[in-house]
């Protein structure tokens, strides 16, 4: 089975701070890391390929440093990895960024299953793994919590819904995209990281692909952003002193009104 | 070497630096001339230095114009009702409620598009809340969502009646279907806006959303390709009303077998068991984190909940700690909320927790350590033990509201 798992680089948010007196993004020094959604997705692909065989492909797009976040999936013991890369993907939203990554997958021999994070921790849209499906024309799975069984024709998991899960049974070739409950992530052992090290790791540009230009980065991308702004920090708030017991009385006082008009 | 899609219009730079701190990327540095240089490699055009340049310095070409005129045709605000059972969601009505101001700014008929088995009847419940047209799908196939047969018959519809913007609750299955209605139609959407607004010149969509874990607001739009496409965030929108004895006109829609096909299966349901409040949609959800230390420790909170009707939210610590189940995950990697109270109890407030509930309306903060940064956004802070505080709290609303 030929599995192929997506990841993103992202900056770890942890490291995320405003700059109180320009009231912007504090970047200086902040790492960037592999989704973190997409390390669950990392990790089932290679429990998929224990169970069943096979190989599974990392895939990234990004600039030519999203490269490290590809070593960390070997490292995790990912066979093969490829980044696609070219100044052409530049602004590229969900809809250019699903065609370009189904551009790679088609371009990959027999690939049975991609699998997802749910979402990426710096745009949160949850679009591309069901927008690279509808590319590919392949059903989806969203939200997959566990995978209930698999083998070389289909796939049955349980996705995660508001009220509860549903249980889905999909033909292979499918797309999942899967939610943190799924897994614990392995750390990478220490030959999976001398390993990483020494791989090679193509990279697809746009021209490799065969990508319409009309279709990625910019021109490709339906949506523009506008406007970038800092959302205004909330108003201080008030700490309450006292006895437990007379605290509770008047912060009951002041939320008695919220607590009936949620009721109502 | 084609012209880069971005550019410094160095004789206009003064080397005030303002662009290298506004970019989120880390793409713009000045050189020794004190004149701002774009790494190319880096940049996502995001345009957040356009935003910040004082000076037009910085000139972003525009993404080729296709024949715009053709956008012409498409009219009417368009909600996508989502429905379970024959039960209409709230974020619907928070929808209508939204595209009601949206569709009377722009001149058009607010309309909804309810899909589903036997719910024809129920379109009423949407025309008492505004809608103008419900478009219905009345078929067994459609008895609960399914992501191929749910997405063909939208798009049949919307390439039928071509609206000019269609919305979609941000849900587990707004999102899965609305993203590949969208890239079906080859046009943009806006994942998970928490404001819209008409652009009176324009007459766009400006898609209001929160990034990067809500450290940043974008506005977005999709200037050449309609319908403009967005899915809301739950409980950010006020619901519309009920107006008794309003009505409209329903549209029973036939559809061709062929969009009924589906490849995947639906094998079984479970609800949740855990608790009977889903917290995306509760409007008070107390929250229970790491200083509950012990999983037992829950029962508190679940006392207090259920004397003020609230849903039972989490930090990752104690999801993690498997105290309880993830789908009570409160933050960047479980679920954002936006309820009218949040009560946070023994949470300290790491920035992902804060990402995922500090968009609600009050929010109380119990937690010993006064340095805990959950006390930067909290309404109400209380510096104590809230093994102390709860149960008193719980008390004194058992007395309030009479239970």
């Amino acid at each position: 089975m030929h599995i192929v798992v997506c990841v993103k680089q992202v900056p770890d948010t942890t490291d995320v701070r405003i700059d109180p007196e320009t009231n912007t993004l504090m970047r200086e020094g902040v790492a960037s890391i592999v989704n973190p959604f997409d390390t669950f997705a990392v990790e089932e692909a290679l429990r998929v390929r224990e169970k069943v065989g096979g190989t599974v492909t990392a895939l990234s797009m990004g600039p030519p440093q999203a490269d490290a976040a590809l070593r960390e999936t070997l490292a995790m013991g990912v066979d093969k990895a490829v980044l696609l890369s070219d100044r052409a993907f530049a602004g590229s939203d969900t809809w250019a960024t699903s065609y370009t990554l189904a551009m790679a997958v088609r371009k990959m021999d027999g690939v049975d299953l991609v699998i997802c994070g749910k979402q990426a921790s710096d745009g949160d849209t949850a679009q591309v793994g069901p927008g690279l499906a509808t590319h590919l024309g392949l059903p989806q799975i969203t939200y997959v919590r566990k995978i209930e069984a698999v083998d070389a024709q289909s796939i049955t998991a349980e996705r995660l819904l508001e009220t509860g899960y549903e249980v889905i049974a999909s033909p292979l070739p499918c797309v999942l995209t899967v939610v943190k409950e799924i897994n614990e992530p392995r750390l990478p052992s220490l030959k999976g990281k001398l390993a990483a090290r020494k791989a090679e790791i193509p990279t697809w540009n746009a021209a490799d692909l065969d990508a319409d230009p009309a279709r990625i980065g910019l021109d490709g991308s339906p949506t523009k952003v506008v406007k970038i702004f800092t959302p205004p920090p909330r108003e201080g708030g008030e700490i309450l002193t006292g006895e437990p017991d007379q605290i509770a009385a008047r912060l009951v006082a002041k939320l008695k009104d919220t607590v009936l008009s949620a009721a109502s | 070497m084609p012209e880069p899609p971005i550019k410094v219009i160095t004789q206009n730079c003064v080397g005030c630096g303002l662009c290298v701190k506004a970019c989120p990327f880390d793409a713009i540095a000045l050189n020794d001339e004190k004149i701002a240089v774009i790494d190319l490699d880096k940049c996502t055009l995001c345009g957040a230095c356009l935003e910040a340049c004082k000076f037009d310095a910085i000139e972003m070409k525009a993404r080729e114009a296709g024949a715009d005129a053709a956008l012409d045709g498409y009219c009417d605000v368009w909600v996508f009702a989502e429905q379970t059972g024959g039960h209409i969601e709230s974020v619907t009505y928070e929808l209508l409620g939204e595209g009601r101001k949206l569709a009377d700014a722009l001149g058009m008929n607010l309309c909804a598009v309810l899909l589903g088995s036997g719910v024809t009847d129920t379109a009423a419940a949407l025309t008492e809340r505004g809608a103008d047209t419900v478009y219905v799908v009345d078929r067994p196939e459609l008895e609960y969502f399914q992501d191929e047969r749910y997405a063909a018959v939208l798009i049949e519809l919307v390439k039928r009646h071509k609206p000019n913007i269609l919305l979609s609750g941000a849900t587990t299955i707004g999102r899965s279907l609305v993203s590949r209605v969208a890239v079906t139609l080859n046009t943009g959407l806006t994942a998970d806006c928490t404001g819209l607004a008409i652009d009176p010149e324009s007459r766009n969509l400006l898609q209001t959303r929160p990034a990067f874990g809500g450290n940043i607001m974008a506005t977005i739009i999709t200037p050449h390709t309609r319908p403009q496409m967005a899915t809301v965030r739950h409980k950010v929108m006020q619901e519309a009303e009920v107006q008794s004895g309003r009505t409209g006109n329903v549209s029973i829609e036939a559809v061709a077998a062929s969009l009924l096909e589906a490849r995947t299966r639906r094998v079984r349901y479970v609800p949740e068991q855990e608790s009977t409040v889903n917290i995306a949609e509760a409007d008070i959800i107390v929250a229970g984190g790491r200083g509950l230390q012990k999983p037992e420790h829950f029962a508190l909170l679940r006392e207090l909940a259920e004397t003020i009707g609230a849903g039972i939210g989490a930090s990752r610590a104690a999801v993690d700690a498997n105290w309880i189940a993830y789908s009570h995950q409160v933050g960047q990697t479980g679920k954002t909320v936006c309820p009218k109270l949040y009560i946070a109890c023994g949470i300290s407030g790491q920035i992902q927790h804060l990402a995922g509930m500090s968009s609600a309306d009050v929010i109380v903060a119990i937690n010993k350590d006064p340095e805990a940064p959950i006390f930067k956004v909290a309404t109400y802070g209380i510096v104590g033990d809230l093994f102390q505080v709860v149960p008193h709290l719980t008390q004194a609303f058992k007395q309030a509201l009479g239970k």
